[in-house]
């Protein structure tokens, strides 16, 4: 769907009158990584964290639909910008847990920084691979494939570890009517916080300058010439 | 004045060119506070030949720590050490580049030094005491203008946007130890398994050539390569419905979910033009769009539109740019 997005009026945040929020595709694969493996080992607890305002609820809502057995929201009046600020409330939560993994989207569309499952990591000590494709865990060691430039890194890590899920490693569960039914009755645990100082603020939102209208040159092999002569004259890239 | 810390990313032993992107805005903002540029250079035994490179585009002091277990990217220990530096260097900013080892390190050293951070940055400048960045967010629909207040501010570049340029300084050659022994690192790269074939990345890539459902099947994206060979310094991407029917690899899919290039000249074949897809392409300088759709979304963004049947006009178009490459 193409939304268009409205900045609010002191120009800091956007308005979000009419905006639907849902769990991202990067989080909806990380969800289906740990219900896969606790299928697998056929035991365990799945459990869905959540940080922001209520909306946040929703996006717990549907983990939990997919199967997910609990989930915990960290109550917040707004998502900082800060990463790092997000990242210290989620490891001051998550310490306690006994995780044997961590599993974090390799980062939300809405902030695009991708910076929070590696702080995490690192408040917690524990060791991390980020952005991952390809995943096998046996016992206490896991191998995990990363998509980097022209290339791919195949890494290894002891568990407990907190990993970042890119595209290609699975495909999410669409939820069942009887997953949604089940998900109402599921714990979800509320937990207001204080995210205390953030060092990275915005101060000021825009929207980006428009690309000059497009323009078409012609159809069909006729207009490769045309375009030859764009190429080398005006843009000047061959 | 103020010091500017700039990571110069290698894999394999040979520096990459986000290496000099990062040093070349390194030095800009150094020429703001008057102060220095410190790159880390780290890899095996070797390395230290690539410090020149550095220098010349800005580099007053070159870190470089060798040791065998850098020969492949060490994210522990290399995130030990770039934060040692870091904490003990009093830096302004400390900049990396959003590459997949950028990405993975840069937020490490942040959590370490305990600072703010921003990746995928589109500009970086100082008012005051505080940085300020341009970030895309929202899929590229809006522009973030981002305070850091953090001393340092840790800044990952988005690449492609701050291109290198030559500023000769000293590169002052310092051989630093690792922080305690990078051999014992939890996480530890098995296997490096590279593309083949010498093809370009589509990070770096000038030229990008992708594809879209337009191709109609996966053996047609030869008519894909065939232009990206022709050009020379040409990468071939792809959209996702592409990626996700198996005809590419994950890897080489651009967009929301993607990878996010700016090349010089982006050329889409039989690609409509999804908001997703547009996401991931749309800071190219230069785009050309060829669709058998005349009302193809990709239209209004090609700054040079052929509408046609892309089995007819990709082959004219890779014999002409052979043609007007000859020579090259």
């Amino acid at each position: 769907m193409d939304v268009r997005f409205r900045i609010t009026a002191d120009g800091t945040s956007l308005d979000e009158t009419g905006l639907k929020f849902d769990l991202n595709d990067f989080d909806a694969w990380a969800v289906e990584a740990a219900l896969r493996l606790k299928e697998k080992a056929g035991q365990g607890e799945v459990v869905a964290v959540s940080l922001g305002p209520d909306t946040a609820q929703e996006t717990i809502r549907k983990a939990l639909s997919m199967g997910a057995d609990r989930g915990i929201h960290l109550k917040t009046a707004r998502v900082p910008f800060d990463g790092f600020a997000i990242a210290r409330a989620l490891a001051d939560e998550l310490k306690g847990g006994s995780y044997d993994l961590i599993l974090f989207g390799k980062m939300s569309p809405d902030s695009s920084n991708g910076v929070v499952g590696a702080i995490v990591a690192e408040l917690l000590d524990l060791p991390c691979v980020t952005a991952i494709s390809g995943l096998e865990i046996n016992d206490s060691r896991g191998t995990a494939r990363r998509d980097i430039e022209g290339a791919q890194e195949t890494m290894e890590f002891p568990l407990p570890a907190v990993l970042t899920i890119d595209e290609g490693l699975n495909t999410a569960r669409y939820p069942s009517l009887k997953g949604i039914m089940a998900a109402k009755k599921k714990p979800l645990e509320v937990k207001p916080i204080d995210l205390g100082d953030t060092a990275v603020n915005v101060q000021k939102l825009e929207l980006p300058p428009e690309r000059a209208a497009g323009k078409i040159i012609g159809e069909g092999a006729a207009a490769v010439p045309e375009l030859i002569r764009l190429l080398q004259t005006e843009a000047k890239v061959i | 004045m103020a010091n500017v810390f700039a990571y110069a990313e290698a894999r394999a032993g040979a520096l990459r060119k986000v290496a000099l992107e990062t040093v070349t805005a390194a030095r800009k903002l150094a020429d703001q506070t008057g102060g220095e540029v410190h790159a880390l250079l780290v890899g095996a035994p070797g390395i230290s030949t690539s410090a020149e490179q550095l220098g010349k585009h800005g580099a007053d002091v070159v870190l470089v720590c060798e040791h065998d277990a850098f020969a492949q990217y060490n994210p522990e220990a290399s995130a030990a050490l770039a934060a040692e530096r870091i904490k003990s260097g009093g830096f302004r900013a400390a900049l990396f580049a959003t590459s997949a080892q950028g990405r993975d390190l840069a937020p490490r050293v942040a959590a370490k030094c305990g600072v703010g951070i921003v990746t995928d940055v589109t500009a970086v400048d100082l008012a005051a005491d505080t940085v300020i960045v341009k970030h895309p967010i929202n899929i590229g629909k809006v522009i973030a203008t981002v305070a850091i207040t953090s001393t340092p501010a840790i800044v990952a570049l988005r690449p492609n946007i701050f291109t290198p340029e030559p500023s000769a300084k000293a590169g002052r050659v310092e051989n630093i130890q690792p922080m305690g022994d990078p051999s014992a690192s939890r996480v530890v790269v098995k296997e490096l398994k590279t593309g083949g074939g010498g093809k370009l990345d589509l990070a770096e890539a000038p030229v990008i050539v992708a594809g879209g459902r337009g191709l109609k099947a996966a053996e047609n994206f030869k008519l894909v390569e065939e232009l990206a060979d022709a050009f020379g310094n040409a990468a071939v991407g792809a959209t996702r419905a592409v990626t996700d029917d198996g005809w590419r690899p994950h890897s080489d899919q651009i967009g929301q979910t993607g990878r996010l290039v700016s090349p010089e000249l982006y050329i889409a074949v039989g690609i409509s033009g999804a908001v997703q897809h547009l996401a991931g392409m749309r800071t190219s300088k230069t785009i050309v769009a060829i669709n058998k759709d005349k009302e193809a979304p990709i239209f209004k963004v090609a700054d040079y539109g052929i509408v046609g049947d892309v089995f007819e006009v990709v082959p004219a178009l890779t014999a002409a740019v052979r043609e007007a490459r000859k020579g090259h």
